[in-house]
Parts: structure tokens; sequence; C-alpha cells
């Protein structure tokens, strides 16, 4: 599954980053290298098999229906690269 | 030289007042002032801080009040979110964050009385093992070869700045964070113990995640039981961490005392891989018979899906980091790139603000998860996990713990492994199925390879099983009597 | 006659399916300890968690889950005992993390059914495909600058259940008969408030149409109607433009599209055109969502009635109608205010009053039930004062009246007024007498057959004792004395 430009350009998209158009082939030719060494997963017989999540063997936990948390909105806002008043400020959305 | 004891030595000292807590942590600053210019492996240092936390250590100490790590000059790596200071995952994208919050892992030392004298560098959102991907440059690793003292070595990664600070004694230990290796290859770099404990005994709260299922927090430090008493003090149940074990924590320090005498231990044969250095091989022999002679039972086991480890790892550590990245955007916190609308800021902010490796990654990460690819990648990937975790069960069943290398190599050279990915990826080869398997696993410095360079090795345990490996990990400590220190380290 | 939209080729069939997203009554975010109350000040309800800060980790509430299994049990659907979270991944400026926690393979509730009644007395039942939860996302302000999109985090984790309705539904009436239905069981269990108009029910509907026999052509899904009547609406006007599509040959593409209430049509959403790829997986920070048995069965025994069983039990217990019983339970609070009038009293006479009177009157004042001056304890009291005489139905109409007003005790009302039966034969007979002799010719008439009159004599003698005769006894006199 060879990745082209195409592709690049729309995981670029999906991934929110900005690839210039003569970085795509390059960047093709990495992810290419990476994707095929990957692909000797291909050799595994997982037939059966039930796909594992994470690392942890366990029930999750619950936790009460309390209010512990919140009422700071200014340390929620103090690190915002632009805001206006009590709001997180970005490019106008026009939907 | 103060700055050369141990964290169990410098209890001692400290109880028994033959030196302050001021002392001991000036000490550490002199080192850091000295060789961190050189070294890089601080981002951040916290000197005022750190005289502050060391003269309530020296208050409490006169007290009576006495914690396991009062006084105890430690750093962080800078993935560890801490309150009011700097914290950047070693990313442009982070650079201007101050989190308003502790991290689980650091405010379980705070409690225990530690010093913090600095937050340490580390590869990108500790992605890499080289600390290369540093958006702040490299870490120079503090050991030398002995035929070029010229070259300029990596310390490993991604807890790179941790492994160097601690090993050029420029703190008694540090924080790490380990989703491939990433404490157990530095600290084979850098002559250290690295302890990756079980996934869930340590919090994830408050570490800037790269990939949630398989970051496990641990400790460096320069002996087994100063790592123990460490881990100790990291770990705990944190109801704040859903994937965190409700498990009492035992005391590893005692469990370093228990000796190997009719503990079985298993040596999986897939480990013998093809080109593997003789000297690594030989020093893996080494240790088996170190361990055979001190009384345990060595036993041949098979893990047969080690050899796809890596490869399943490079698809879950980025399709997880795909989506644990995506929240750097721009709006909250962070650096900001603008633009001319919001798709256009966040394609801007992201570009400006990832390095190359963490492009890669998250892009890798977006495609095994799309559409049309998500069974091929993703979905085969976990179900190949869930196999290796198998071959781990299976294995625990003959045995109590496994003795493998740590890493394929010593340490290498800056600009080394860079042209490839994959090449870099290979460090992780011996390491990463602990991280796919959530077991415990440590490195243990056991010999110098012939450039004089550390290596170490690697012991892997049950599931929250943590003490039989440090008491094999300190039987390795004992027998391999590894006493070589760093070209570069403070007093010398 | 079945719904269908005329078009030029003939009738259409509309297909409709709905996802419902109802929050969950709650005192905390489904992930985080911050408040999931409406209306407080911008991002004050908001935690590190909710704003997606680096290491911030969900811990889910354990009352959002039983919410939904109760939820679930209401819907008559099955409770799955394992479920799990996922990652639902886009970038957004109000989604702080780039992804939306959701369940998306292995959801929370599975199948179940709701019934609705239709205006033809005729009962449909409505497929339930799933129940699922996941976190709201934040708010977005696009009206307050010239150049910029404010952002508010308050919503951003609120819990929500998103209801998934089979295509089974067929007609506008069918959608809004479905909504009500849903709103009805959502408050009766306490587990949303069903307001449209704050956003804590809304509705995705997925619409399209087709000639009968075939099988489903392309739906389109109408994001975010808020109100019952705008689904309608918006069902009409997007079946309505599906069929024009095909009919002048062209093709219904699947898209995402808004209804626009003021202009009555439904048009493409542009901003969600760019192919979106949500990259579903397993949300790792989490662990199986693990149910035991018996705390399911705990939160089922403690169910409160549901509307068709209480339904049932009205028609079997009161003697009601199938119409009444069906507007006395739709509202709980309804159902409530009538059993505590009809307790002890005659539950038709009460239903009566209930949906008659006392309905017109909130009405027509724009009260609630909850805000209602006349209180249950006190219409019950109203109905007391008729069964034992002290007051004529007439009266009680002006009581009640009186009690709409001033809130007032009906006894005090009376009292005050002099309102009280007048049952003294004395009085009665003076006052037939009076009439009698003021109306000698209509007398003759009726004593001459003509039977009809009678209503005017007791007309005229009610009249004359102010209304508050006591009418047995004035219709007894009369025969009397006229005979």
């Amino acid at each position: 599954m060879a990745l082209d430009p195409t592709t690049i350009r729309r995981i670029a998209t999906l991934s929110r980053i900005r690839v210039e158009d003569d970085q795509l082939a390059p960047l093709a030719q990495e992810l290419n290298g990476i994707l095929g060494w990957i692909e000797q997963l291909n050799e595994v017989n997982v037939d059966g098999v039930e796909p594992l999540t994470g690392g942890a063997q366990m029930a999750m936990k619950m936790r009460d229906d309390v209010v512990t948390d919140g009422g700071y909105a200014e340390d929620i806002l103090a690190n915002a690269p632009d805001r206006n008043g009590a709001f997180f400020a970005v490019p106008k959305v026009v939907e | 030289m103060l700055t050369d004891l141990t964290i169990a030595q410098a209890q001692t000292g400290l109880r028994a007042k033959q030196f302050t807590a001021e002392e001991l942590t000036e000490a550490h600053l002199r080192g850091i002032g000295t060789l961190n210019p050189r070294l890089n492996a601080f981002l951040t240092v916290t000197a005022e801080q750190a005289r502050e936390q060391a003269k309530a250590a020296d208050a409490a100490i006169a007290k009576g009040d006495i914690r396991p790590l009062t006084g105890i000059p430690l750093a962080i790596k800078d993935l560890f979110c801490t309150k009011g200071v700097r914290t950047t995952a070693a990313s442009m994208i982070l650079s201007p964050f101050v989190p308003p919050y502790e991290s689980t892992v650091t405010a379980n030392l705070l409690r225990d009385g530690a010093v913090f004298v600095g937050k340490t560098n580390l590869d990108e959102f500790a992605m890499g093992s080289s600390n290369m991907s540093s958006a702040f440059g490299p870490v120079e690793n503090p050991w030398k070869r002995r035929q070029d003292q010229n070259a300029v070595l990596v310390p490993g990664g991604s807890s790179g700045g941790s492994a160097a600070a601690v090993s050029a004694r420029l703190a008694m230990g540090a924080t790490g964070t380990d989703t491939g290796g990433s404490i157990r290859q530095p600290a084979s770099f850098c002559g250290l113990v690295g302890v990756k404990p079980s996934y869930g005994r340590c919090s994830r709260w408050g570490v800037v995640a790269f990939a949630s299922s398989l970051d496990h927090p641990g400790p460096f430090a320069r002996t087994v039981q100063d790592s123990a008493i460490l881990l100790r003090s990291m770990a705990s149940h944190d109801p704040k961490d859903s994937t965190s074990a409700d498990r009492s924590v035992p005391d590893y320090e005692a469990a370093c005392k228990r000796g190997v005498k009719g503990l079985r231990i298993g040596v999986p044969r897939e480990y013998r891989v093809d080109g593997m250095p003789a000297e690594i091989e030989a020093l893996w022999e080494q240790g088996v018979q170190w361990l055979r002679d001190a009384g345990a039972e060595i036993v041949d086991v098979s893990l047969p899906h080690t050899k796809y480890g890596l490869a399943t790892y490079y698809i879950v550590a980025p399709a997880e980091a795909s989506s644990n990245l995506a929240r750097y955007d721009g709006v909250r916190f962070g650096q900001r790139q603008d633009g001319g609308d919001l798709t256009e800021m966040y394609s801007n902010t992201r570009a400006a603000g990832f390095g190359a490796e963490v492009r890669r990654r998250i892009m890798i990460g977006t495609y095994v998860l799309s559409a049309g690819y998500y069974d091929a990648y993703y979905l085969r990937a976990q179900k190949v996990r869930a196999l290796i975790l198998r071959d781990f069960h299976e294995a625990f069943q003959k045995v109590d713990a496994l003795i493998t290398p740590t890493t394929p190599s010593a340490a290498f050279a800056q600009g080394e492994k860079m042209d490839d990915p994959v090449q870099m990826y290979l460090n992780d080869l011996f390491t990463v199925g602990a991280n796919l398997a959530g077991v415990p696993a440590t490195s243990v410095p056991a010999g110098l390879d012939s450039n004089g360079l550390p290596l170490g090795l690697q012991i892997i345990g049950k599931p929250f099983d943590e003490e039989t490996v440090f008491a094999v990990s300190a039987e390795i400590e004992r027998a391999a009597g590894f006493t070589a220190l760093p070209q570069i380290r403070a007093g010398a | 006659m079945a719904y269908a939209i005329e078009g030029a080729t003939g009738p259409w069939e509309v297909v409709v399916g709905l996802e419902v997203h109802a929050q969950v009554i709650s005192e905390s975010k489904l992930f985080s300890g911050s408040s999931a109350a409406f209306g407080a000040e911008p991002n004050t309800h908001v935690s590190f968690i909710d704003a997606g800060f680096p290491g911030m980790l969900p811990v889910i509430n354990r009352a959002c889950v039983a919410q939904a299994v109760r939820t679930g049990l209401g819907l008559n659907a099955e409770i799955h005992k394992v479920s799990r979270f996922d990652r639902k991944n886009y970038f957004y400026a109000d989604m702080p993390q780039g992804y939306q926690i959701s369940q998306f393979e292995h959801p929370i509730v599975g199948t179940g059914i709701v019934e609705v009644e239709l205006s033809d007395g005729s009962v449909k039942r409505i497929g339930v495909t799933r129940l699922h939860l996941e976190q709201d996302a934040g708010k977005s302000l696009h009206d307050q600058h010239p150049t910029k999109t404010f952002v508010d985090l308050n919503r951003s984790g609120v819990p929500l259940m998103e209801i998934v309705s089979e295509p089974d539904i067929r007609s506008p009436e069918e959608a809004g008969a479905y909504l009500r239905k849903l709103r009805s069981i959502l408050r009766y269990l306490g587990t949303c408030d069903g307001n449209m108009e704050e956003g804590s029910m809304r509705a995705d509907v997925n619409v399209s149409v087709r000639k009968a026999g075939e099988p489903y052509r392309t739906r389109c899904e109408v994001k975010n109607v808020n109100s019952i009547r705008f689904v309608m609406q918006a069902i009409e006007a997007e079946a309505a433009r599906q069929v024009e599509v095909w009919e002048s040959g062209g093709e219904v593409k699947q898209e995402t599209r808004l209804f626009d209430p003021n202009r009555g049509v439904t048009r493409s959403m542009r901003s969600k055109e760019d192919a979106h790829d949500y990259r579903y997986f397993p949300e790792p920070d989490l662990l199986p969502l693990v149910l035991e048995q018996n705390w399911i069965d705990a939160l089922k025994a403690a169910l409160p009635e549901l509307p068709d069983a209480k339904k049932a039990r009205f028609r079997s217990e009161y003697g009601l109608t199938a119409y009444d019983a069906a507007v006395l339970v739709a509202e709980k609070a309804t159902a409530d205010f009538f059993e505590a009038v009809a307790k002890g009293r005659d539950p038709k006479i009460a239903a009566n009053w209930v949906t008659g009177d006392f309905f017109a009157a909130l009405n027509r004042t724009g009260k609630t039930i909850e805000t209602s001056p006349v209180s249950a304890a006190n219409l019950g009291a109203l109905l007391d004062l008729m069964a034992n005489n002290t007051i004529n139905g007439r009266i009680a109409k002006d009581v009640f009246e009186a009690m709409v007003e001033t809130g007032k005790d009906p006894a005090e009302i009376v009292e005050e007024k002099g309102l009280k039966q007048v049952t003294d034969t004395g009085a009665i007979d003076a006052a037939v007498d009076a009439i009698i002799a003021a109306n000698a010719d209509k007398v003759a008439e009726y004593r001459s057959g003509k039977d009809k009159l009678f209503g005017f004599f007791v007309g005229q003698t009610m009249k004359a004792m102010g209304g508050k005769g006591n009418p047995a006894l004035i219709n007894e006199t009369l025969k009397r004395r006229l005979s």
C-alpha cells in the first residue's frame, strides 16, 4: 500500500499539518519506508485473535457524581495565545 | 563529593546531619551550572525553587519529620507537568506553556520531600531514541569512547536529559517515561538503572501523553536500591487516571535484598537476533551465569512474536499519538501561527510547532487509523499485540523473570542513524515488548563494551511483580560490580 | 391513508430515522468533576480535563452510566454489560482534545422499542437501534467580533446520550409523536429534562424518499434541529426537495444539511463538506465499561412507572377513556397532579376538571403545572365542596376562576363571597312562588303541555337566587308547584 502524494496531501489535511508541495514526494518516500517495514505484520496469523487495546487488564472504576472541579476560568485562559475577555478567540469560522 | 552519593547514602548523611539538604542541593546546582551548558541535559533549571525546597527539607529534618526523599535533589523529565514551572515536552508548540497543575508522580515525590533541580531535555514529545529530536537541541552523553574522545555520543532517548543528568551527577535520580524503551535504553547508554514499572503502577495524570496505552512513568538512578526508593514514592493508585492500578505499593527496597536463589529465570531465544554484536551477546551470557551462580534456575523460553513487537509498536504508538497530539492546536495554550482561517491557523501552528519526527509519526498514525486502512494496520497491530501479551503470559507460566540485553548497541554518536527512521527505531527492539504487554522491566548496568561504554541488561517480570524484578536486578548489580564512571561529571 | 409526497410522477414515501442527543441529568460532567449546569459565566464550568490540557485524563461518572442504563431500560432495550469508549477524531475550535469521546463499536445500550400513538388512534412501534454515551463539545460564538470566533468551553464534556432510531418513521407526524414520546420517557425517568430550547435535547434527522416497494435511496442528514415543530417541518421540506431532485432527473447526494426555520428550507452545510474521516479507535485512556448484573437489576427495580404503564393503569384503575389517559400521562407532572386530585374522589370528574377547566386556565394564563396558582389540593377541595353540596356545579366554575386569579383555597372564596348553596326550603319556596306569580302566561303554557318551559322556570329561579340554589331542591319544588 504505497502512499502517493495525493494520499500524503489527504493525511496532512486530516492531521492539520501544512505540507509544502515540494515536500510531498520526499515525505511519501519516508513514510513508505516506514510502512513497508511495518508490513512484516502481514506474516502473522491473527485468525481468531481478539484485538488488545491496552496494557491494563482490569475493569474500569467509576467516580461519584460530585462537582469537585472547575471554577477557575482564569487558569483555563491564562495560557491562551488569543483571548477576548473570558473567551478563547480563533479566526472567524463561517458556517 | 556530595554529588557522588547514592540516594540511600544521602538519606543517611542527612539524618546524621553530616551535611545539610541545602549543601546537597547547592552541590548539584553547581554541577548543573558548570556542565549543563555543555550537556544540555536541563531545559529549565529551577535553582530558586530547589533552594527553597532544600531549606524546607532542612527545617523538616530539624523537626524530625523525615520522609523517604527529604532533601534529595531530583531531575524531572520535561514531560511531567509541574505547577508554575514551564513544561515543554521539548517541543516548540508547547514552549510557552506553564501548567497550572502538578502531575501525580511529581506531586508524590514532593510529598515525600524531594527537591527538584530542574526539567530535563528529551526527544520531542518523547518520540525518539537519541534525544536528537528535541526542539531545544541534543543532549550530550557524559560517557566518552575510550579511543575517540571527540565523538559526541547521544544519551539515548527519549528520556536523554534525565539519563545524562543522573549520570553526570547533576541530580541523584530522575523521572522518565518509557513508551517503547525511553527509560531503559538511555539508562543502558548512560550506565544507570532505569525502571519501567507495570502499566498502571505510576499514574499518567499530568504527564504529557505520547501513546496512552504504552506510556509508563518510571525512575532513573545510579543503583538498583535508589531506583527502588524512587519507584516506591512515584507509584500510587490515582483515581484521576482510569488506567491506574488499585494495588498497594510494596517495599521495593526490601525486595532488592531477596536474592535469586530458587527463582526461575527465562532466557528468551528470540532475542538472539542476527547481527547482534558479540560483546553484547557475551554480556548477556555473563548475566545468565551470574544468576545461575547465585542460585537461580535458568530456563530457555520462547517469545515467538518478539520480532513483530517493533512493527506493532510503530502502528499503535503513532496512532495514539496522532490523536493525543490533536490538542496542540494553538487555541488554549502553546504557540500559535496565524492563518487566514481556522483550518489554516491549525495547519500553520502544527507545521511550525512540531518537529520532523513528530510530524512524521502524526501522519503515520493518521494514516493507519484512516478509513480503509484501519483493519489492515491498526486492528492487525492490536491483534499482534494480543499475541505478544500471550507470549509473555505463557513464558511467565514457566519462569519468574526474563533476562535479555537492553539494547542492540552501546551509545552511538550524534548524527548516526539519522538518515533512516527505521534504523533509529531498531534501538527499541528488545525493550518494546514490555511496553506492549505492560509488564515491568529494568535496565541494569552490567559491563562496558570495547570502547568503554556502558551496556545494560534488561530484567522483565510478571505484571505488578516489580519486587522480583528488583531482586534479580540487584543480583546483577552485585555480580557486575559496575564501578566505571562517565568522563563528564560534577566534580570530575 | 399513509403520508406521502405527491410528485409529478406519483406518490413518494418518506423514510426518516432520528438521532436524538439528550443531555444527561447529572451534577458533574461525563469525564470530569466540573459542573454540568447550564448558563454559567464563560469558561467557569471548565476543568483542565474539559479544556484538553496536556496530561489530563478522563474518569467516568457513575451517575451518567446509571442514567444511560435507566434510559435503556425505559426504552425496553438491551443493556450491554460490556461496552467501550472510542475516540472520534476531528478538529474544531470548540473541540479541545481534538477528539470526542463517544461509543462507536460497542454502545452501552442496544436495540429497543418506542410505541407511539397517532392521531387516528393507531399505535406504531418505532425501533431504537442503540443508545450510547458521549461528551458534548463547547460552544462557538461567531457573531461577537468582526474577524474572530469566540469559544466557551462550559458545555465541553457535558454528558449526552445519543439515541438512534431505526428508519421506521414514515411521516412528520410520526417523527413528532416519536420525539414527544421519547421526551416523555426521558422526563419520567429523570434522565434528561427534554428542554429543546436550551439545547438539552436536539435531533439530527436522516431523511430519504422512495417509491413504494423500493429499497432505501440516498439519505441526507439534517443536523441539530432544536424543536419538535422544526423537525416536522424539516422532514417535509427535505423530502420535498429530494422528490424534486429525483424527479428532475438528478441524484440526491449524501450530505449534511441545515434547516432554516425562517425560510422553511434545508441547505447544504459547506463547513462539513471537506472529507471527514473520524478515525474512530478505542479510547486508550479508559478501560472497558463492565456492568454488574445486580447493579442493573437494582436500577431496574427502582425505575418509576413509565407513560405506557401509567396509561394502562389510569384506564383500568380510574376507568378513564384512552384519550383522557393519554393526555394525562404525557407529562409526569400532569399525571401526578391528576392523581392527587383524583385520590378519594370521583376519578372521571377529576379527569374532566384537569383536562378541561384546569388546562384551559393554564393555557390562558401561560402557566405550567409547576407554576399553577391552583394546587392539586385546592382543586380537590373544590370537587369536595361540590360533592357535599356546599356549592353547585355552576358556582364551582366561578369559584375556580377566583382560585386561578387569587390562588386561594376554595372554601375561603365560597365563604368570602357567600357562595354557599341555598338548601333552605323556605327560601326556595319563596323564590319559586315569586317566579310563578310573575309568569302566569308561561305557567299556563307549561300546564297546557309545553314541557320544555320547565328549564325556563329553573333558570329564572336560580337567577333570582343568585345562582346559589340547590338545583335538585329547585327542581323538586317547581315540579310540585307547577303540577
